[in-house]
């Protein structure tokens, strides 16, 4: 039991700092991308191919590139995290009705003001289900961190599979599947209320 | 109350206006000139793609004209930055544009605070506007657009043009997306509100009714033309062409009223015993011929005696009702 810890806390953290670096990655992308409708069409093209790589061959290639350990856990759960908050913060930001930024033009805001007071208020419902969806995956895939020895859960895993330990094993697995729905549960409350009464999105 | 106080309207003057979209092989605005006087009700009206909405976006400089000027109190626009230009002219839309994410009251607040007026003003602001716009401020301040119904968002969208005290409104089919009773019960308003502001409205509509019902002039465009520019009376008794008598259906009009008797549209006041006389029982289409010919008012005559009196206000009401 005594291992559960280290290792809960190591996947939180292993989670925690891939999901910051992948938000200030992937906010600022998906705004590039709201605007042009040609860097959207090469953006989404190559999220598309990087998909059907798995996350483990993803972990695999790491190895090479910058050996094992946390920080190329970390890089692919950053690679992994991008699309989802890219994508959504391009949706969102191009789902504000137009009607809405002409009227924001129309009585005097400055683009900056539209952007700021307007535009991503509005996406911003819609740029967090991204976020969402970025930090179940992250917290799942982080299991796999462990094969090139970024720690967390997956070390409970490795080491139950290695020792015929099924206890460790089943910890881990449990370890982590608790953690995605707890992580899922807290952020879809957090939504709910902040969504709140001005309704779903920028709809 | 401050809205009684009246601000005034602004003088609009455009001078050979021209509008070309990029791309487009034709002009959406072409060459137009127009004057509208300091508190009066302009309506712009014409088939969809005439180049309404275009016309008035580039009094706020949402659209940029290729030539010409346009003149509000005889500054050029072009002489503010956009944005302030903005902030000192109401904009109303169709499409309504609250903003979604704030309350009524802070829809309304937007330009004040975009102005920099302190807090307490601004609350006390939007009281009064929802007053004015007869909406309890107790019961309506702090929902937000989708918790109002279509009517009541259109009234906050006029509410919140009017937050800056401009002398200039513009309005784009403000109305519509809201039913008929609606609509008129909002056409009113609108009236209502002109009259005790004093301010110049220039309202965008395809709808005949509509114009005829509110406009203190209307202007009729064709293909980015202004084509004639006249008072309802005018526009209705002599229109400028074929097109216009066809676009209102003024020979319909004009037969509608010469059903109707001036029995059935005057006011039984204000007998002055200085008016041009005309029996109850004569048509309506007889009393526009009179008015056409230059009687601001007619005085109904029955027996010989004076017992009401006939404005256009209530040959328009007549013909609108009528359809
Ligand atoms: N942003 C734009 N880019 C290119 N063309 C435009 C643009 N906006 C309008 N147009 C074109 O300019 C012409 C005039 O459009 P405008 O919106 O002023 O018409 P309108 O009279 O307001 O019509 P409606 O009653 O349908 O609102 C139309 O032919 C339209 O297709
Ligand atoms: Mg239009």
């Amino acid at each position: 039991m005594s291992e559960l810890i280290p290792a809960l806390r190591g996947h939180v953290l292993l989670s925690g700092a891939s999901l910051a670096v992948a938000l200030l990655l992937g906010i600022p992308l998906g705004a590039w991308i709201a605007r042009s409708p040609r860097v959207r069409e090469a953006a989404l093209g190559l999220v598309g191919a990087a998909r059907v790589v798995p996350s483990l061959a993803v972990l695999a290639i790491m190895i090479p590139l910058i050996g094992v350990g946390f920080a190329p856990a970390l890089v692919a759960l950053v690679l992994l995290a991008i699309p989802p908050i890219a994508i959504n913060t391009d949706l969102g930001l191009r789902a504000v009705p137009h009607a809405i930024l002409d009227a924001a033009a129309g009585i005097g805001m400055s683009e900056r003001q539209i952007r700021s007071r307007v535009q991503w208020p509005l996406a911003l419902p819609v740029v967090f289900t991204g976020v969402r969806t970025a930090t179940v995956e992250v917290i799942a895939s982080a299991t796999l961190a462990a094969f090139i020895g970024g720690g967390g859960l997956g070390e409970l895993i490795v080491n139950g599979l290695a020792n015929n330990d099924v206890a460790s094993l089943v910890r881990g697995a449990v370890g982590v599947g608790v953690l995605a729905l707890a992580a899922e549960a807290c952020l879809s409350l957090v939504e709910r209320r902040w969504r709140g009464r001005w309704g779903t999105g920028a709809a | 109350m401050t809205d009684a106080r009246k601000s005034g309207g602004s003088t609009v003057a455009l001078r050979d206006i021209v509008v070309r979209y990029p791309g487009s092989d034709r002009n959406a605005v072409d060459h137009v000139d127009l004057d509208v006087p300091p508190g009066t009700l302009v309506v712009v009206l014409g088939p969809s793609g005439c180049g309404k909405s275009t016309l008035l976006r580039t009094i706020n400089r949402l659209v940029p004209s290729e030539s010409g000027t346009i003149c509000v109190d005889a500054q050029d626009v072009r002489d503010f930055p956009a944005t302030q230009l903005r902030r000192g002219i109401g904009y109303v839309i169709q499409a309504v544009g609250l903003f979604p994410h704030l309350t009524v009251a802070q829809n309304i607040a937007v330009v004040p605070q975009l102005l920099g007026w302190d807090r307490a003003r601004i609350a006390e602001r939007v009281e009064e506007l929802l007053r004015l716009i007869q909406l309890d401020p107790q019961r309506y301040a702090d929902r937000y657009p989708r918790e109002l119904s279509g009517g009541e968002a259109q009234r906050v969208g006029v509410a919140r043009a009017l937050a800056a005290r401009p002398r200039l409104l513009l309005m784009d089919e403000p109305f519509g997306a809201v039913d008929a009773i609606v609509r008129s019960a909002l056409q009113d308003e609108t009236v209502r509100l002109q009259r005790a502001l004093g301010t110049t409205i220039l309202f965008v509509t395809h709808d005949v009714d509509e114009a005829l019902r509110i406009a203190d002039r209307i202007v009729i465009m064709s293909a980015g033309r202004v084509v004639q520019y006249d008072t309802p009376l005018h526009v209705l008794g002599r229109p400028a062409s074929p097109y216009v008598e066809e676009l209102l259906d003024t020979k319909d009009a004009v037969r509608r009223l010469s059903l109707l008797r001036v029995r059935d549209a005057m006011r039984a006041k204000a007998v002055d015993g200085q008016s041009q006389r005309i029996s109850v029982e004569a048509t309506l289409r007889e009393a526009l011929s009179a008015m056409l010919d230059g009687a601001d008012a007619l005085e109904a005559i029955e027996d010989g005696r004076p017992i009401g009196r006939l404005a256009f206000d209530d040959v328009r009401r007549a013909i609108v009702e009528s359809t």
